[in-house]
């Protein structure tokens, strides 16, 4: 069996690459892909640790994450859209129309 | 512990080396005379027209998100699906709420035209 | 077998009437497409569970095996939400008409946030948490960007959504190691396990991730940087409700986690809590003093109210923390019913789009209509903190209480950034009694309301800050 740092370790790398995506890139689709990422991340960790304390509860806890990870995706695709339908771009620093 | 996964190691380490040895192959000893035609994105498909990044109609991503969302709310069924003999009647009626709402929403979409092709 | 039964859903029934009741108007939306009806209804949905909660005060039971708590705290914070939430029915009738977009929808997102905001009090388990935070943002997400075709609405919606759904995932991944550490998620196996846990570095990680989540939902610098923008760009009526409703959820489900899972760790995150708390105060107040536009301003000046908010946080381990509970949610009402003033206010002066919304369209108020520059001058003196209003009571309670916990220094510094906000709330004072301009207000009795209501409830509340805050500390009793 795997050791659980290996999991542990794995998954903390997916939750930096996606923070660091979410921080470094500027394509909203890239940025949203980065935070479904950090998700999984979690998701893995759920998973690795429900398997270390032999309790289901971390894997029925992935099932209520996807699902919501679902519905951001609807509504965050939906907001992509309507932005790109108004200006044609989704890239986050063209959308500077907010400034103080 | 590690060992256990020393067969995989040693076929990923095949294919990987079969494929770069077949390419290698092909790229050290076969002839290259390289035409527009070839270098083309489908050799023999149909000749391609427009920019690749064509505008598309909007109803296939309002389908799409729809499909994804009720595709992915169907995975609490498996879980209900294992120990559906043991909730007896109590499971049932929670699946059948849970269902409800989700038809809640489908039928909002189909009011609102969601899937009305033209 | 199940361990379930009708008494769970007795015990959270105004969550669950509220739920079933957007269910229902999702259904009538989709049957008559008129907005008026939707709209009724939501507020008819909304009194009925006023009045469910009214009856379940008193009551201290958990539902659904430990997952939800329903006490005096949850019950307050129920009721500081239904009445944000038909406040800001109220803001939003009038203008979403004046602004050609109003749609049925709105309302049944509004109320389907509501009921997040209500589980958020009521979540005894992370996992529930998390899933009542996305309940809370998802529907906001989709009001931010509610106006079709405008590039600001939508671009606050994108920018909401993308840093909404980061902080989600933060929460998520502290949670995840909380899972870890204790091997649950329950919040009372989790107080358990942590004192005999081997990993207090994961345990204490894992609280962190929560707080910078939580963080960035109630606006604590340095996790604030979306705050003016979306505020700015989101509808003025979606600006008030998120002002107020994310932000008391925010807080309801971080002071619960942190007061009965954490206090094992309170030692090693007080010193953090309390730099996030100068951090806010500096930050929000100082950026609030270069602001020329109103929703900016109030956009900052928020931020500094969760700043005055987490400063409630900075006891939490000590013995104190029941006063420190009561005067958090007593701050918490002064600053609903003040803020919701102060947008009634902005809304009624906004003629389009982003337009009539910086400090030279409040010129010549206070001639014209001196009932109008009245009643924002009552809520200013709130916002800042001077009697005879709420604020004044919230941040008295709030500094004595952290005086009694020992920290001095943090009381001092929250009365020179009381201070601070007096300059930039003045200078709307300013424009409104001492410069020449002619503002122009349409009359719109539905918001004309809400203004008397949130003037009347600034004052005379006030003067009634002793009994409401024996209600308020009853109704922490629960949570001790």
């Amino acid at each position: 069996m795997v050791p659980i740092e290996y999991y542990v370790a794995l998954s903390a790398i997916l939750f930096m690459i996606g923070t660091m995506g979410v921080l470094t890139r500027r394509n909203a689709i890239i940025i949203f892909m980065s935070i479904e990422l950090m998700l999984n991340a979690a998701n893995l960790l759920f998973v690795a640790f429900a398997r270390m304390y032999e309790a289901l509860s971390g894997q029925i806890f992935v099932f209520f994450v996807m699902t919501v990870a679902a519905a951001e995706v609807a509504v965050g695709l939906a907001l992509i859209v309507a932005v790109f339908r108004t200006k044609h771009s989704i890239n986050i620093d063209e959308a500077s129309t907010l400034k103080g | 512990m590690l060992e256990s996964y020393y067969p995989i190691a040693i076929l990923i380490g095949i294919t990987v080396g079969l494929g770069i040895l077949v390419m290698g192959l092909g790229h050290w000893f076969g002839p290259r005379r390289p035409t527009q035609r070839k270098n083309a994105p489908y050799e023999s498909g149909m000749m391609p027209y427009g920019p690749g990044t064509r505008q598309m109609p909007i109803r296939f991503y309002l389908v799409a998100v729809l499909f994804i969302l009720f595709d992915v709310e169907v995975i609490f069924l498996f879980p209900w699906a294992v120990v559906y003999r043991e909730l007896g009647l109590f499971g049932v009626i929670e699946m059948a709420i849970f269902i409800f709402i989700l038809l809640v929403g489908f039928i909002y979409a189909l009011k609102k035209g969601a899937f009305e092709w033209e | 077998m199940s361990g379930y039964g009708i008494e769970d859903l007795v015990y959270i029934l105004p969550i669950v009437f509220l739920l079933v009741w957007a269910l229902v108007l999702v259904l009538v939306e989709a049957f008559t497409k008129r907005p008026d009806v939707t709209m009724l209804l939501a507020a008819f949905g909304l009194l009925a569970a006023v009045t469910l909660s009214v009856i379940q005060f008193g009551t201290e039971a958990t539902a659904f095996k430990e997952m939800l708590t329903v006490d005096g705290y949850a019950v307050f914070v129920y009721m500081l939400v239904l009445a944000s939430g038909l406040l800001s029915l109220g803001l939003a009738y009038d203008y979403n008409r004046r602004m050609g977009w109003a749609r049925g929808e709105y309302y049944i997102l509004m109320l389907f946030s509501i009921a997040g905001a209500m589980l958020m009090a009521s979540a005894a388990n992370l996992i529930v948490v998390f899933l009542a935070l996305e309940l809370l943002s998802i529907p906001l997400y989709v009001m931010a960007a509610f106006v079709p075709n405008d590039a600001s609405s939508e671009e606050a919606g994108l920018k909401y959504f993308l840093l909404g759904a980061f902080a989600g995932g933060f929460v998520l991944y502290g949670v995840a190691l909380i899972y870890g550490a204790t091997g649950a998620t329950n919040l009372m196996d989790v107080v358990a396990a942590a004192l005999g846990t081997n990993s207090p570095v994961m345990l204490l990680t894992g609280a962190a991730l929560i707080l910078v989540g939580l963080g960035f939902k109630v606006a604590l610098v340095p996790f604030h940087m979306w705050t003016p923008d979306v505020y700015q760009g989101a509808p003025t009526p979606v600006t008030a409700y998120m002002a107020v409703v994310a932000k008391a959820g925010g807080f309801a489900a971080l002071f619960r986690v942190f007061i009965a899972a954490f206090p094992s760790v309170s030692a090693d995150l007080t010193p953090v809590i309390a730099t996030l708390v100068v951090l806010t105060l500096v930050v929000g107040n100082v950026a609030a003093l270069a602001q020329k536009n109103i929703k900016r301003m109030l956009a900052y000046s928020s931020i500094s109210h969760a700043g005055f908010l987490m400063m409630a946080f900075v006891t939490y381990g000590s013995a104190l923390y029941a006063d420190a509970v009561t005067s958090l949610l007593f701050y918490l009402l002064a600053f609903t019913v003040t803020s919701f003033g102060s947008w009634a206010v902005v809304i009624a002066l906004e003629k389009a789009e982003g337009k009539g919304l910086d400090f030279e369209d409040y010129a010549g108020l206070g001639k014209k209509y001196p009932m109008l520059s009245a009643a924002m001058l009552v809520f200013l003196l709130s916002f800042a903190g001077v009697p005879p209003t709420l604020g004044f009571a919230g941040k008295f309670f709030l500094f004595r209480t952290v005086l009694e916990a020992g920290y001095a220094w943090l009381a001092i510094v929250g009365v020179i950034m009381s201070l601070v906000s007096a300059f930039y709330y003045l200078r709307v004072v300013r424009f409104m009694y001492f410069e020449q301009g002619d503002p122009e207000v349409r009359s719109e009795p539905v918001l004309n309301l809400v203004t008397a209501i949130t003037v009347v409830g600034t004052i005379f509340l006030f003067l009634f800050s002793g009994p409401l805050l024996a209600w308020a500390s009853e109704a922490v009793l629960a949570l001790i």
